[in-house]
């Protein structure tokens, strides 16, 4: 099918800062598994003990909206197989972070490694001639066995995709799907952990017939000539696989795009529009991309890219997050972060802050959303905002009106790295920092550089894992200042 | 401005027990102790206490909530209790509530009681709380360490001081507490320490290393307050009275507003401005001739000699330095080894220290008296985090001075 008028309107990425090197996961674990010595190469992006699914959406989004005006977006659709709630829309959570209106759109994709695409698909589709735009974010991190490939595969990232039919920097040229039930690996709701099948049956009869013939089928029905693919993009975990389909569909060697492997790692729902946002990073006018998935059948979605990608900001995307980079090989810290090794955190810990959830509602906006108030009298910007400002000329009550501050850049006031506080990832560094233009707050730091922590340094907020209440299970989320690029 | 309660009120009892890791007591045992002191001292019976106050600041880990464990304790005549928690300050604000009540004439007698139970939560440090449903939201869950910590930051940025001097004149704080503490007997640390010692001890929030900090104990101190008229009727000649008492408390400008560095209390200017005017101070530096600081950390000391306008801003850390505020300088601050080495029982703490000030004030300091006799004391508490706080200045003295 075609979908003439829709496409993308724009793109964005994230992967964490923390880059965890696989020489290091195979010095720990090939004494066990012999196999995985041949797997040391480069590293795997790896989310910090407060990301989640959830929080790196909320940055690939960031990155996707960049300046654009927010009250474009209808609806948003969050594809995951990680996302943190089975029952708690995380959509939801990734819209008020968002700081969207009420009267947005929210929903959960998953089930599958396609979850991805097939949001994709259904974004295009209903926006084509609604004249809406659509946020498509998908973002994973996948839980794997200690010492297992899976672990050394994988990789933390997520991607996100604006849509709709306005001047689309590339044109959705169609797809096509299938579903077969393919079980390469399987995850039941109540498991953390996949139950994965023989490398080679998957290879031969998931990618080389299912994904490939999807391949060759999908460019029939765009119409699209083999020749005229300039960026393939086929976004699974094995090498040699997009190459031997490019051959197989008469697609030029040159149009394979790299499957990030080397830096990132597989990102699961998210990889293929993560590749596709890098893609749309260099691509030029008139070329055409198809991206190929993979999970209980594939989608195949073309795009030709138009000529308002010149025009489209180039300031953002994965390669600027791939610059901000912390090799990590303390592998210890990654089975931590993952709950796969239980430390000893002290009593501290046991103190329980159970969230009230009728208070985070009351407080939605300051909360998740980091909406401060602005005097209409005085114009004195504060968070979180309150009845009477903190300005006391402004002597009258409820004189604010909302002031959003998660865009705002802010610089460091005074700080510290403490050491007798329990965090996931001791020192907890946190201090007060002040927003350009006004406002201030009391503020934890994530991804911290100790060598870069001082007065005056200029930081940017992050919406992150605030605390995990581990007897209920629930997630709260908050923002935190970091370092900026 | 109001006339406030100079000279209206006199100190006629005070007890304070040992400091420290007292798995011998509970509560209860601890207030009984500072009472029995106290009550001996003021030459009264219990009957005779019209109103009481007790400071606690963390009910929950020990006392309980409300006034009954006071009344509980020393079997009072049903008078009326009253519960204060204000962090730190706790200690003060009680003493405030019964030489208030005494100088308002309600009451004739009353009683402040502080005391903290802290050593039975299993860990060390302060005991994890919340701060309430918006603050656990938005927050930051730190240590106290943590949170005083960065003063020194925003010190040494503001005033261009090295962090390695600032460091050092942290480290004489402490250094000078310890050699004050060691005389004492009832303090909870009283080993004299090095300069060395404290510059290479473990971090504990950057870039307050372990000696830096005071320590978490257990004690109980408390107050008997009546006018002059009815002390002197009860056989007292050395009168100390109350000069001034004096709160300021956050309205959030700090941590919201615009305009504060970081490096300092502005509560602590304030509630010392106003503790001068009532108490009829115009020179502090001069005037008064013992200090005794909430030195929670070696860095609150040391930017509190500015906030009490003590040394000028900027300057403290080398008045500090010089030793101006060692127990022979001109102004010795925390004679008694201050919190650093009587560690900080919460709602004791302020209370503690205006008991060091009246037996300095009447020359029962033992070992470590003033040898002039002081005639006017100031005591601090500060309590909550440098961006948003409880601060507390009471300041005693003979009557007529």
């Amino acid at each position: 099918m075609t979908c003439p008028g829709s496409g993308i309107l724009a793109y964005g990425a994230y992967i964490p800062r923390s880059r965890l090197q696989r020489a290091a996961v195979v010095a720990a674990n090939a004494w066990f598994n012999s196999a995985l010595s041949s797997m040391g190469k480069g590293e795997r992006a790896m989310a910090n003990w407060d990301e989640d699914s959830i929080t790196m959406a909320v940055e690939a989004a960031r990155d996707c909206l960049g300046g654009l005006d927010r009250t474009c977006v209808s609806s948003v659709l969050f594809a995951s197989t990680s996302a943190p709630n089975a029952d708690r829309q995380n959509a939801g959570i990734i819209k008020e972070a968002l700081n969207l209106s009420d009267a947005t759109g929210a929903l959960d994709a998953g089930g599958g490694q396609r979850a991805g695409t097939s949001a994709l698909i259904n974004a295009l589709r209903a926006t084509s001639s609604s004249g809406k735009s659509i946020l498509c974010v998908a973002a994973d991190k996948r839980k794997s066995r200690a010492g297992s490939e899976s672990e050394l595969l994988n990789g933390d990232a997520a991607a996100g995709l604006l849509v709709g039919s306005g001047e689309p920097i590339a044109r959705f040229l169609g797809c096509h799907s299938v579903t077969v039930d393919f079980v390469d690996h399987f995850r039941s709701t109540d498991s953390e952990f996949d139950y994965g099948w023989e490398s080679r049956w998957i290879r031969d009869e998931g990618y080389y017939k299912v994904l490939s013939d999807g391949v060759q089928a999908g460019l029939e029905t765009l119409k699209l000539s083999p020749a005229h693919v300039d960026h393939l993009i086929v976004a699974v975990a094995a090498g040699g696989v997009p190459e031997a389909i490019a051959r197989k569909a008469g697609i030029k060697p040159d149009a394979i795009r790299h499957a990030l492997d080397a830096t990132v790692g597989y990102s699961g729902t998210a990889h293929p529009a993560l590749m596709l946002a890098h893609a749309l990073e260099t691509a030029k006018p008139g070329e055409r991309i198809v991206v190929a998935s993979f999970g209980q059948g594939c989608d195949i979605l073309g795009f030709e890219v138009t000529d308002a990608i010149t025009h489209a900001p180039r300031d953002h995307g994965l390669t600027r997050w791939l610059h901000r980079r912390h090799a990590e090989s303390n592998y210890l810290k990654f089975l931590s972060f993952n709950g796969l090794l239980d430390m000893e955190k002290g009593m501290r810990v046991e103190t329980d802050f159970k969230q009230s959830l009728s208070a985070l509602y009351r407080n939605r906006k300051s909360v998740l959303g980091l909406v401060g108030g602005r005097s209409t009298v005085t114009g004195a910007i504060q968070f979180p905002r309150s009845e009477l400002s903190v300005d006391r000329s402004d002597t009258s009550v409820g004189t604010q009106e909302d002031y959003p501050l998660a865009e705002k850049a802010a610089r460091i006031l005074t700080h510290t790295a403490d050491h007798l506080c329990y965090s996931p990832n001791p020192p907890a560094y946190y201090g007060m920092i002040e927003f350009e233009g006004g406002g201030r707050m009391f503020a934890e730091f994530a991804d911290v550089d100790p060598e870069l922590i001082a007065v005056g340094r200029p930081v940017r907020m992050m919406f992150r894992i605030k605390d995990t209440d581990n007897r209920r299970h629930f997630t709260k989320y908050f923002w935190k200042a970091t370092l900026t690029l | 401005m109001p006339r406030g309660i100079r000279d209206k009120v006199a100190i006629i009892g005070m007890g304070c027990t040992r400091f420290g890791e007292r798995w011998d007591a509970d509560t209860e045992q601890l207030i009984v102790e500072a009472y029995r002191e106290a009550i001996a001292d003021a030459g009264i019976e219990t009957s005779q206490i019209d109103a009481a106050w007790l400071a606690v600041a963390v009910d929950f880990i020990h006392a309980g909530p409300s006034g009954i464990p006071l009344s509980v304790a020393l079997r009072l005549d049903n008078v009326g209790v009253t519960k204060v928690e204000n962090y730190c300050a706790s200690g003060t604000d009680a003493f405030r509530g019964a030489v208030y009540a005494v100088a308002a004439g309600a009451a004739d007698i009353a009683l402040a009681v502080g005391v903290e139970k802290l050593k039975d939560t299993g860990y060390g440090g302060l005991p994890v709380r919340s701060r309430g449903s918006m603050f656990d939201m938005v927050g930051v869950v730190g240590s106290a360490p943590g949170n005083f910590a960065q003063l020194a930051a925003a010190y040494s940025a503001e005033h261009s001081v090295h962090k390695h001097d600032l460091k050092k004149a942290m480290a004489h704080i402490s250094v000078k507490s310890h050699s004050n503490g060691a005389k004492n007997p009832k303090a909870h640390l009283r080993k004299e320490i090095t300069m060395d010692t404290v510059l290479r001890a473990p971090m504990i929030a950057d870039p307050l290393g372990l000696f830096d900090c005071c320590g978490v104990s257990d004690g109980a101190a408390c107050a008997l307050v009546t006018t002059p008229e009815i002390a002197r009727s009860l056989g007292k000649t050395d009168l100390v009275t109350v000069k001034a008492i004096q709160m300021a408390v956050s309205n959030g400008w700090e941590i919201q507003g615009s305009g504060w560095s970081g490096s300092y209390c502005p509560t602590t200017r304030i509630a010392a401005t106003r503790a001068y005017h009532e108490a009829g101070i115009s020179d502090p530096r001069r005037q008064l001739n013992l200090l005794e600081v909430h030195d929670c950390f070696s860095v609150t000391e040391l930017v509190t000699m500015e906030d009490l306008h003590i040394s000028k801003v900027g300057e403290g850390w080398k008045d500090v330095l010089e030793g101006y505020f060692d127990a022979d300088g001109p102004l010795p601050c925390q004679i008694d080894g201050g919190l650093k080495c009587f560690g900080h029982p919460i709602g004791a703490s302020g209370l503690r220290m205006i008991y060091e000030n009246y037996l300095q004030l009447l020359g029962r300091a033992g070992q470590r008296q003033r040898r002039t006799p002081p005639v006017l004391a100031l005591s601090h508490n500060l309590g909550g985090m440098p961006n948003q706080n409880v601060v507390a200045v009471a300041i005693v003295g003979m009557l007529g001075a």
